[in-house]
């Protein structure tokens, strides 16, 4: 039977990842994460769940951990935030490389220095090169689905997945969401089974020293070199994002839910001026496009961007093709350049035909207080602005919400 | 079960002799058994084998009469200086060159 | 104690596990390890290596030398690793042996973390340092159980300063399941600790000195002979704890019959490695083996 419940975005990850029947737990505790860990220990010290929990000694070890039980036969869960995530960065590479089936939570919290237990994607952007699959949710029912179809995904693709959700926001705050029926989810769910399990049986030495050039195995028969492995793990990144659409039709048919797998657009349909978010603010800019529309005449849409890695470019430029002004608003940067996610969609744009005006907003470091008010009369002002400013000036960040 | 349009190209290896090549043409010198000497061969009878414990890269048999994979063997040594009947000698790979050394 | 099995030559299983013609130093002792302890693991085993000699020896991608199911991993995580793999055999209900096989670094340095979490989670792996004594693979930098005067790479002229990590005694602080030393130029004692490991749950510690011929500055042939002498001087000792009862291994304990043991310059001056320390360092050297050994006089007379 599904259950209706209202809990907090840990407590729903945690049901999320119990209803997935993970078998390995390897969890360090870390802000704001911590609930999730502790909610899937008590699953397992309860009997409620039949899963070995790992205590291990540091993030690094935790997906450790979890990289040899994928390998050797059995699906792991792991979760973390911040500088978990950071200290386990070289795990993260190694997974992707080793295209094992994992999935993370990522609670997603500011790195450090300075010291910040708050809320911002800093820590999921600065991963978003490992190749590993990224997606945001923006409500806890989106944590509890995604996090099934992730499971699902990474197993299919053997890709891992990263399910990002809201420190605090969202991992903290309680609302109501609906858990799927358990047997419903073993249907959509197929058992583990990773290509290269290391048995016995049919040794295999995995992961080892890989030449530059391609060389012949025992038999005589060519295999790739480094780059060729390399090369088909973006490439079949890429091609993950059919397969995702796929899952959440079948999602959707089974359970009655989805539709929006990687864009979820609202009030975009007529839109002139688009918001484009990640995470929990793209529900937030929802109630700032009906003001802008209600108050001021403005055809304003927001469009939630679920996956951002793979970055889906053609699926976006599309969708951004009819607008004249796009804001891409978001809560991490590469520093020194801009906001990730708005050089992301620019360079998607370049090759179309249109371009719209971009606009690019940080907002929210450290968990920084991010003001509907203040989005509201910000957003309002790049859709009236003329084009009076350069284009430098347009292609700079501008920080919403500075206090000093 | 992976997805069939998936190639999924991971580093596996699977196993097989000479990795690194004939590293048999890594030694300037070659372990020369006399018989005459070696425990086993005079006794007839199975005894000692420390060459064949000892030996790194498993290229020395474990027979009445030791024979030495040339293929592999590196030269290292090691049977000779273990044998406790002094039957083993390393001999300079110039002495087994066909036609003689005469450059 | 339980004891450990006898095996000799003879009975020694002619079963290969490694392929010939890889890719380990002409000489190298971890070779002899690797070959003779694979006899008494068999093939029902998955190892977990990281970066290291072994993973050079093991081969490079798409031939392996090896004929065992292998996970490389990263540097800092051997431990972590297997403990993910014993956990996935234990969901699998199989009873697959994990064996971690890490070298110094990848054990007491960079490595150390992952293992102290493992030993207190006490898992049940056999984890197997191979002690070449130096980061071999990367050639010749120090480590943590380089001894002390060891010319290296990283400690050139003087040698190192500091003393080497006592690792068996960190491990056997944490109490795991078993404790115990050995040495490539012993390998059936090795085999048959590792017979007995199979049998012990819990997390089995070996540690093994691994004499290595471009790293130490020896001939290829001599490498079995050191690690001979290593063990005659009292400088290097086998043993095994289980509990709090510690037993010294055949080798080392014949050596309780002697007065004196052979000087500690005798093994020194087989290695090039050894040739900056200064007579003051020999003197105190041989002071702590004395020093050592009246202990052990003490402690295992009754033997």
């Amino acid at each position: 039977m599904s259950e209706k419940l209202i809990e907090s975005g840990n407590s729903a990850a945690a049901l999320a990842v119990q209803l997935a029947a993970a078998e390995v737990i390897a969890a360090y505790p870390i802000t704001p994460q911590t609930p999730l860990t502790e909610k899937l220990s008590e699953l397992i010290a309860a009997g409620e769940m039949d899963a070995e929990y790992v205590a291990v000694e540091s993030e690094h070890s935790a997906l450790a951990v979890c990289i040899g039980a994928a390998s050797a036969g059995v699906r792991p869960f792991t979760a973390t935030s911040s500088n978990g995530l950071l200290y386990m960065s070289e795990q993260l590479h190694w997974a992707a490389g080793g295209r094992l089936p994992l999935v993370m939570c990522v609670v997603n919290r500011a790195v450090g220095a300075p010291w910040s237990v708050w809320n911002d994607h800093q820590d999921a952007i600065s991963q978003r090169d490992t190749g590993w699959i990224q997606i945001f949710a923006k409500d806890h029912q989106e944590i509890v689905d995604m996090t099934l179809k992730a499971f699902r995904l990474a197993e299919l693709v053997h890709i891992p997945v990263m399910v990002n959700y809201d420190g605090y926001y969202l991992s903290h705050t309680y609302m109501p969401f609906e858990l799927p029926d358990a047997e419903a989810v073993r249907a959509f769910l197929p058992e583990y089974d990773y290509k290269h399990t290391l048995s016995p049986e049919h040794p295999e030495s995995l992961n080892t020293v890989t030449l530059p050039d391609a060389r012949n195995d025992i038999n005589g028969v060519k295999q790739g070199g480094y780059m060729e492995i390399r090369q088909n793990l973006h490439l079949e990144m890429r091609q993950a994002m059919d397969v995702w659409e796929e899952i959440d039709d079948d999602f959707q048919q089974r359970f009655g839910r989805g539709g929006t797998p990687i864009l979820d657009p609202y009030r975009c349909e007529d839109a002139e001026f688009i918001i484009v978010a990640m995470g929990s603010m793209a529900n937030q800019f929802q109630d700032v496009v009906d003001r802008l529309r209600e108050s001021d005449g403005l055809k304003a849409g927001v469009l939630a961007l679920q996956m951002y890695r793979p970055f889906p470019t053609a699926r976006i430029a599309e969708a951004l093709q009819a607008a004249k002004v796009i804001m891409v608003c978001e809560k991490g940067l590469s520093y020194g350049n801009q906001g990730a996610l708005f050089a992301d969609l620019k360079s998607a744009l370049y090759p179309y035909p249109a371009r719209p005006r971009l606009h690019n907003y940080i907002v929210g470091l450290g968990g920084r207080e991010i003001r509907t008010d203040d989005l509201y009369l910000e957003m309002k002002q790049a859709c009236r602005q003329d084009d009076q400013a350069t284009p430098e000036q347009n292609d700079t960040p501008q920080w919403i919400g500075m206090q000093l | 079960m992976t997805d069939s349009r998936f190639k999924i190209l991971t580093s596996a290896s699977t196993s097989g002799p000479g990795d690194a090549g004939r590293t048999g043409s890594w030694r300037v010198e070659r372990p020369v058994i006399d018989y005459s000497r070696c425990t086993p061969a005079k006794t007839g009878k199975p005894s000692c084998h420390l060459c064949w414990m000892y030996c790194p890269d498993n290229v020395v048999s474990k027979s009445l009469e030791p024979t030495i994979d040339l293929e592999y063997c590196k030269g290292c040594g090691i049977c000779a200086e273990e044998c406790p009947v002094k039957a083993i000698e390393m001999v300079s790979e110039e002495e087994f060159i066909e036609g003689g050394n005469d450059e | 104690m339980t004891q450990i099995a006898k095996t000799n030559i003879l009975n020694l299983t002619e079963e290969e596990f490694v392929h010939p013609g890889n890719r380990a130093c002409s000489g190298c002792t971890l070779s002899i390890l690797y070959r003779i302890g694979l006899k008494a693991l068999g093939r029902d085993c998955i190892f977990v290596v990281p970066p290291s000699c072994l993973t050079v020896m093991q081969g490079l991608y798409p031939i392996s030398a090896t004929q065992m199911p292998v996970l490389n991993g990263t540097f800092a995580s051997t431990a972590a690793i297997a403990t993910g793999v014993r956990a996935a055999m234990k969901r699998r209900g199989k009873k697959t042996q994990v064996v971690a096989w890490a070298g110094d670094g990848g054990t007491a340095d960079i490595g150390i973390q992952a293992l102290s979490g493992a030993l207190e989670r006490n898992e049940d792996i056999i984890y197997i340092c191979y002690d070449n004594e130096a980061y071999m693979n990367t050639g010749v930098q120090r480590s943590g159980t380089t001894p002390q005067g060891g010319l290296t790479t990283t400690t050139p002229y003087d040698g190192k300063k500091e003393n080497s990590k006592n690792v068996p005694d960190i491990v056997a602080a944490h109490n795991p399941a078993y404790v115990a030393t050995c040495s490539a130029s012993y390998p059936l004692d090795f085999h048959d600790k590792l017979l007995k490991a199979k049998e012990i749950r819990g997390l089995k510690y070996i540690h093994i000195q691994t004499p290595c011929p471009p790293g130490w500055g020896c001939e290829e042939r001599m490498t079995v002979k050191i690690g001979k002498m290593a063990i005659e001087c009292g400088l290097f000792d086998l043993y095994e704890i289980e509990g709090d009862q510690k037993k010294l291994s055949e080798p080392t304990a014949k050596l309780l019959k002697k007065d004196k043991l052979r000087p500690v310059e005798d093994y020194l001056k087989m290695q090039t490695r050894f040739k900056a320390l200064s007579d003051e360092q020999i003197v105190n050297m041989q002071q702590k083996i004395d020093r050592k050994w009246e202990t052990y006089r003490q402690e295992f007379a009754e033997e």
